[in-house]
């Protein structure tokens, strides 16, 4: 009978390995989602609503998670989305990536991919011309062994 | 509101008869005495549209024992609701009557007993004459609809990457189909397969990884009886993380709910009166859909394997549970004015093999299909002293069987089986012969890892999927039933949050608690995993059987449920 490597063997399961090599780190490093959402609304409140985040309920690859957001405005002189903050809540670093948008957008929407390394918040913070500010909240699980049927 | 007795119509006439007649002809005797092919083709037709919908059929072209779960949690919101009622309480639900036909198809009550009374059932012979016959009646009027988990999940459409199930199923000439582990064929396969149907592959929910573009027709249209129908397909949300995302890495899937409501609208302003979702979403994603997008007249349920002798009505939509295996085949007659339902009327119709009688075109064509492997089939490996069935929440016995084989066979401390809901069941005395291994066994990544795990990663797995099973919103429920687990005892508390449900992890072989730091040598399949090596799954199974000759499984009291 055939003997694997433990290379081989190790990679059962779906993302187990990387799920657990990344899941190391978190636990000692901090997230910094708070402090860079803090910053981003000078500590002001911000209010839920506004915005739709698309994202997969289950990450098919926690690797390049798929995520689109839009926010109503009417995106005029008088009242726009000026920029949008997204953060992962149990990453290594909370920081995913920051939009900067202008009237002459048209509409505030974006869609990027990002990486999770394990089941988490992906947060999205907007600012608004006004200087209010809103967010949403949605839980990606990454899964570490798949058994469906 | 219909009241329940009104379309409550599995109930037939049974004569008096004691169970646990006997074996062979005594069955046939029996199920003949309680009921009739009439009886079980009777329907007054209503309305204007037909519909008929057969799921998960996974691959079982000849009739099947299937013992439906004794255990089947709901959680949340939908603990105590439909399907999540099992066994005596399922009975006391739909007021059968124990010892009746509908209590051995429907329940695990006094399920050895009553199969040997009624026999097996399904068969896709006996399913032709119940559809020619609704045809024959309904044939302008009627769309017949497949949900998928067709064309695995047995010998020959193992070996035959499905075509065995595909050539039987065109001769029955489905309207449209949608899947999830056609899937596992692979992505070349699939389409090779699905170009040559005669009939839409509908997945209004899948989408290439790269650009986000739509892979599959979502919506086919029909018109029936004068009704403009709209049938949309959702595949199995969690086909990449459930099975082998590398096998179609170009195809994204997922709920999307979003993109159901635009199918929806499209279906909407396209004309059509009747929109069905033929879904492999599973139940309680289903019941969570349709409380959130509107539009849907019917979803015609499947992946989940529940059998539900009723539809239940989720606002103004209809759900349907055909249960799995070839056991049932639904027939929902529909009345649709001016693009609304107005009543409808519906069967579960339980296809008694022992009383329907074989169409002589489609058992044909079975044959043929088993004619080449026929030897392999019907190769006896050994016998069971004990009921073998698989579905459950929690560890059946056929799972035991294979744990206890991959222990002995990979000479392992710790084994896991993944909860697979498909997998019929053996009678005691039985033979199993190699078919019905590969019943339990028969998918595209069947090699037997062994490696080594710690006991923190083995209770990390544990909690991981039991999430996947037991989280309370049914949009985050990834897969199939709880993993299997041999040599290895556990409670689980499903009502607590992620992360927290798993204790008193024991290693059965000394008593003692699980180590989180030791490392336990672990035997596994069906890893979702690329290069996975190992002996196939079915090899195991059969050279631990082979050496015994005669298998008895003990019940197996390892796992301890808490809530």
């Amino acid at each position: 009978m055939k003997e694997i490597t433990r290379r081989q063997a190790l990679s059962i399961g779906g993302s187990i390995l990387a799920a657990a090599a990344i899941g190391v780190r978190p636990v000692f490093a901090a997230n910094d989602s708070q402090d860079i959402i803090d910053k981003f609304t000078s500590g002001k409140t911000a209010k839920e609503g506004r915005i739709t985040l698309e994202l997969p309920q289950i990450a098919e690859n926690g690797n390049t998670v798929p995520i689109s957001f839009s926010i109503e405005s009417p995106m005029t002189k008088a009242d726009y989305v000026k920029r949008v903050v997204l953060v992962a809540d149990a990453n290594p670093r909370g920081g995913v990536a920051t939009f900067n948008f202008t009237p002459a957008s048209g509409v505030a929407e974006a869609s990027t991919r990002m990486r999770l390394a394990q089941t988490q918040n992906v947060i999205a913070v907007a600012e608004m011309s006004d200087g209010s500010f809103y967010m949403a909240k949605r839980q990606v699980k990454v899964t570490i062994g798949g058994c469906g049927g | 509101m219909i009241s329940r007795r009104e379309f409550l119509q599995v109930a037939v006439a049974t004569s008096a008869l004691t169970a646990g007649s006997g074996y062979g002809a005594w069955s046939r005797l029996a199920a003949q005495q309680a009921l009739t092919e009439a009886q079980i083709l009777d329907f007054k037709a209503y309305g204007n549209v037909t519909l008929v919908h057969l799921t998960d059929i996974h691959a079982q072209l000849k009739p099947v024992y299937f013992r439906e779960p004794s255990v089947n949690v709901g959680i949340g919101g939908v603990a105590g609701k439909p399907p999540h009622i099992t066994g005596s309480d399922f009975l006391d639900y739909y007021r059968l009557k124990p010892g009746s036909p509908e209590a051995y198809a429907l329940s695990s009550q006094d399920f050895i007993a009553l199969a040997k009374t009624y026999g097996r059932m399904g068969g896709i012979d006996r399913i032709a004459t119940v559809l020619k016959s609704i045809r024959a009646e309904r044939g302008d009027n009627m769309l017949f609809l497949d949900g998928g988990d067709t064309w695995q999940g047995s010998y020959t459409a193992n070996k035959t990457k499905g075509q065995s199930v595909i050539d039987v199923m065109n001769s029955l000439k489905p309207d449209a189909m949608t899947g999830h582990w056609e899937f596992t064929y692979g992505a070349a396969r699939v389409k090779e397969a699905v170009d040559a149907l005669p009939y839409p592959f509908l997945g209004g929910n899948i989408f290439d990884t790269e650009w986000e573009e739509p892979a599959f027709d979502s919506t086919a249209y029909f018109e029936r009886g004068g009704v403009k129908i709209a049938v949309i397909g959702q595949a199995f949300p969690y086909t990449p993380i459930a099975n082998p995302r590398w096998m179609f890495p170009n195809w994204s899937f997922g709920i999307r709910e979003e993109v159901v409501r635009k199918n929806v609208e499209t279906a909407r302003a396209k004309g059509a009166q009747l929109i069905v979702l033929l879904s492999h979403n599973g139940f309680d994603v289903d019941r969570k859909l349709v409380s959130r997008v509107e539009g849907i007249d019917v979803v015609l349920t499947g992946h989940t394997h529940d059998a539900i002798p009723e539809p239940l009505k989720i606002g103004n939509t209809l759900l349907i549970a055909t249960g799995s295996s070839g056991k049932f085949l639904s027939r929902l007659d529909l009345d649709i004015q001016g693009g609304a339902v107005k009543g409808f009327r519906y069967r579960l119709i339980p296809i008694f093999s022992d009383v329907i009688s074989s169409d002589g075109e489609t058992a044909a064509l079975v044959d043929k299909a088993r004619a080449p492997h026929r030897s392999e089939l019907e190769r006896v490996v050994g016998h069971t002293d004990s009921l073998l069935y698989r579905r459950g929440n929690f560890n059946g016995t056929f799972d035991d069987l294979i744990c206890d084989a991959m222990l002995a066979e990979r000479d392992a401390e710790i084994a896991l089986s993944p909860g697979f809901r498909w997998g019929t069941s053996l009678l005691p005395g039985q033979p199993i012969t190699i078919e019905d291994i590969f019943t339990h066994t028969a998918l595209t990544y069947p090699a037997t890892y062994r490696l080594p795990m710690t006991g923190k990663r083995l209770k990390d797995i544990l909690e991981d999927v039991s999430d996947n099973l037991f989280n309370p919103d049914p949009y985050y429920q990834q897969g199939g039933d709880m993993v299997r687990v041999g040599g290895l005892g556990y409670t689980i508390e499903i009502n607590k949050p992620a992360g927290s449900r798993i204790s008193n992890m024991t290693y059965l072989k000394t008593g003692k608690p699980i180590d989180p730091e030791r490392e336990y040598i672990v035997a596994g399949w069906a890893s979702v995993n690329e290069n996975t090596e190992g002996p196939p799954i079915w090899d195991v199974v059969e050279s631990y059987i082979a050496a015994r000759k005669t298998v008895n499984v003990s019940p197996n009291d390892s796992v301890k449920v808490v809530g």
